[in-house]
């Protein structure tokens, strides 16, 4: 489908493979995103569930199955490949919000274009400051992480998710580590994000009023998925 | 961010400047190690090269002598010796023989550059009652002191040879209570003896020289030595002087002359420079890895500190190279900025050692020889050092999974 942006066949994960602990975290797993989608992902600890955004975010491999990200088979791609595709299609939010400390906040939402370029350049500075402004934090661009609230934090790494425009963003528990206010500002600006730009988002949350808030909740229980409920 | 910068460069030098503590330490200890090698490099080549120095300008580079007498067995036929026994010789005081020839041909050879015949022979130095054994050289002033740097040694006087004058050590000086404008008898074992003035008094910096050392004018030592004609041995300075023993050999093959080289009359100097550059060579090499595994503990651990940004790294599309680049970037750059530190600290240590050590007579032990050479090889040396040590921890932070580098 053309407004497929992700598709997972029967995707199966394994650990210490081979070996007499070989242990199954996730069994069979078939999910498919569309472009534009808000997605919750839930499930208790120890479900699988970031397992599955690993693989979904091309950190991990899968033991057995395929996964498409816009229709391309990921799965004869090589560790190069996989990392640029990565790059230029997925962005992360992590819990802990994961700034670069030796960087400013401008600096760490340039970073990805940096990465990408080799070289930095003022559109990418440009292209930073927007972001900064967008998740509103033009005051605090040039500060360091440790001298910003985890709220602001967990902001510039949205903004820093986004910066090379990619198709899905992976956020994994964004704001179980922020209080209600900040929590709630930070999933909002998610959501705007995703309606503004159209930008796909798959995030895994605990929280069942945020999760209600998306477009779809995917529930996985012991490395299945038990529920894919609108 | 520095637009002229890659993304590697910037990263490390962002990552070397939070870890401020750690860079510090590191670059000191690197500053260290460097200032050790750049300081006795540079103090060991002053030494040697002042050592060098005093041999080569007072001795010659190669000299000629006759050859030595040798006894031939008495044979009565073929295979038939009649003595039994075969007494070594004694040797006399000889004339290398058509040493004119020798001369001119040996002059006429590339390598070398300066030829002086000389005279020399055993003598009784007399003044009043006191008498001393001395060593008379007779030579061409012009050319010797080419050789030997006379002119250098001079205390008292000057270098004026007539064919009554004559230089002696300061020991002699002493010994004899004569002084310059003094009249010395010297009488030689053939008998002859003339009085001389003394013009000039040289100190040749070791004692048992400036007891026996003369100089006279080459007719002079000619009619004492009751040589006249003759020479004894030929001086010779060449253009490589560390050649010079080959091409004494070379010498030897071709005329009918016993020819020995510095390198061969100096063995234990040899044998005494070499074991202190082998000594130096060794040290250098144990500062040289004290300071590579100073660098790779280092960034082991800020590869382990710095997990967490790798894998985010990673996550946002950094490949394995760039992170190796990353830190290996990091090792050179500590190298290069402890070497310069280093260099700078070495450099001081040797200007302030240089003005504290002197010698017994208060001359400067050692030339202070700043070469840029040595302080462009050390930073080359310790930023290659550096980029190497760090190849370890850069791999293994290269190779951090990206998942287990942000779970921590």
């Amino acid at each position: 489908m053309a407004d497929e942006i992700l598709r997972l066949d029967g995707v199966c994960k394994s650990y210490n493979v081979g070996t007499p602990v070989e242990t199954e975290v996730l069994h069979d797993i078939d999910l498919a995103m569309r472009r534009g989608e808000f997605l919750a992902l839930m499930g208790p600890s120890g479900s699988g569930k970031s397992t599955l955004l690993n693989i979904i975010g091309l950190l991990d491999r899968p033991t057995s199955g395929r996964l498409f990200i816009n229709g391309q088979d990921t799965s004869a791609l090589g560790d190069g490949e996989l990392t640029r595709l990565r790059g230029h299609s997925i962005g992360f939010v992590f819990q802990y919000h994961y700034l670069i400390s030796a960087f400013t906040a401008l600096e760490n939402v340039m970073m990805p274009m940096l990465v990408d370029r080799g070289f930095p350049s003022r559109d990418i500075e440009h292209r930073a400051a927007d972001l900064m402004q967008q998740v509103g934090l033009t005051r605090v661009a040039g500060n360091l992480a440790m001298n910003m609230s985890g709220g602001q934090q967990q902001r510039v790494a949205i903004a820093r998710s986004l910066a090379m425009q990619p198709d899905l963003v992976l956020a994994d528990e964004p704001t179980g580590n922020l209080d209600t206010k900040s929590a709630d500002g930070a999933f909002e600006l998610m959501r705007q994000v995703n309606r503004h730009n159209g930008t796909t988002f798959l995030i895994v949350t605990h929280n069942m009023d945020l999760a209600r808030r998306c477009d779809r909740i995917i529930e996985v229980v012991d490395g299945r998925i038990q529920a894919n409920e609108p | 961010m520095n637009r002229w910068l890659p993304f590697e460069w910037i990263t490390a030098i962002r990552f070397l400047r939070e870890g401020r503590m750690q860079t510090m330490f590191i670059i000191s200890g690197i500053a260290i190690g460097v200032a050790v090698i750049v300081f006795m490099s540079a103090m060991l080549a002053g030494l040697q090269a002042n050592f060098i120095k005093r041999v080569l300008t007072s001795q010659p580079q190669i000299q000629l002598l006759a050859p030595d007498e040798v006894a031939r067995p008495l044979r009565s036929g073929a295979r038939e010796i009649e003595a039994a026994l075969i007494q070594r010789p004694t040797q006399r005081t000889l004339s290398i023989d058509q040493w004119q020839k020798i001369r001119d041909q040996v002059q006429a050879m590339p390598e070398v550059t300066v030829v002086s015949p000389t005279v020399s022979g055993s003598a009784l130095a007399v003044r009043g009652e006191a008498s001393r054994s001395v060593t008379i050289t007779g030579m061409d002033p012009a050319v010797y002191f080419k050789i030997v740097r006379l002119p250098d040694y001079i205390v008292a006087g000057d270098t004026r040879l007539e064919s009554d004058d004559i230089i002696v050590g300061t020991e002699l000086a002493n010994d004899l209570g004569a002084t310059i404008g003094d009249k010395l008898n010297v009488r030689a074992a053939s008998g002859a003896d003339r009085v001389l003035t003394i013009t000039g008094i040289v100190d040749l910096g070791n004692k048992g020289a400036n007891q026996r050392s003369t100089y006279v004018a080459l007719r002079t030592a000619q009619s004492l030595l009751d040589l006249v004609g003759g020479v004894t041995t030929i001086d010779l300075t060449v253009q490589d002087v560390y050649a010079a023993e080959t091409l004494a050999q070379e010498i030897q093959a071709s005329y009918p002359v016993e020819a020995d080289s510095w390198i061969k009359t100096n063995a234990q100097f040899f044998t005494a420079v070499h074991a202190q550059s082998t000594t130096n060579t060794l040290i250098r090499l144990f500062v040289g890895l004290s300071v590579a595994f100073g660098i790779a503990a280092v960034l082991v651990v800020s590869v382990i500190q710095r997990s967490k940004d790798i894998g985010i790294l990673r996550a946002m599309g950094t490949r394995r190279g760039q992170i190796l680049r990353v830190f290996l970037i990091q090792g050179g750059l500590l190298g290069l900025v402890g070497s310069l530190f280093g260099s700078a600290m070495g450099a001081a240590a040797l200007v302030f050692w240089h003005g504290y050590a002197r010698q017994v007579d208060g001359s400067e032990l050692f030339p202070l020889i700043l070469d840029r050479t040595l302080f462009i090889a050390a930073a080359v040396l310790a930023t290659a050092t550096g980029v190497v040590a760090a190849m370890a921890p850069a791999l293994r932070a290269a190779k951090l999974d990206p998942v287990a580098a942000i779970r921590g």
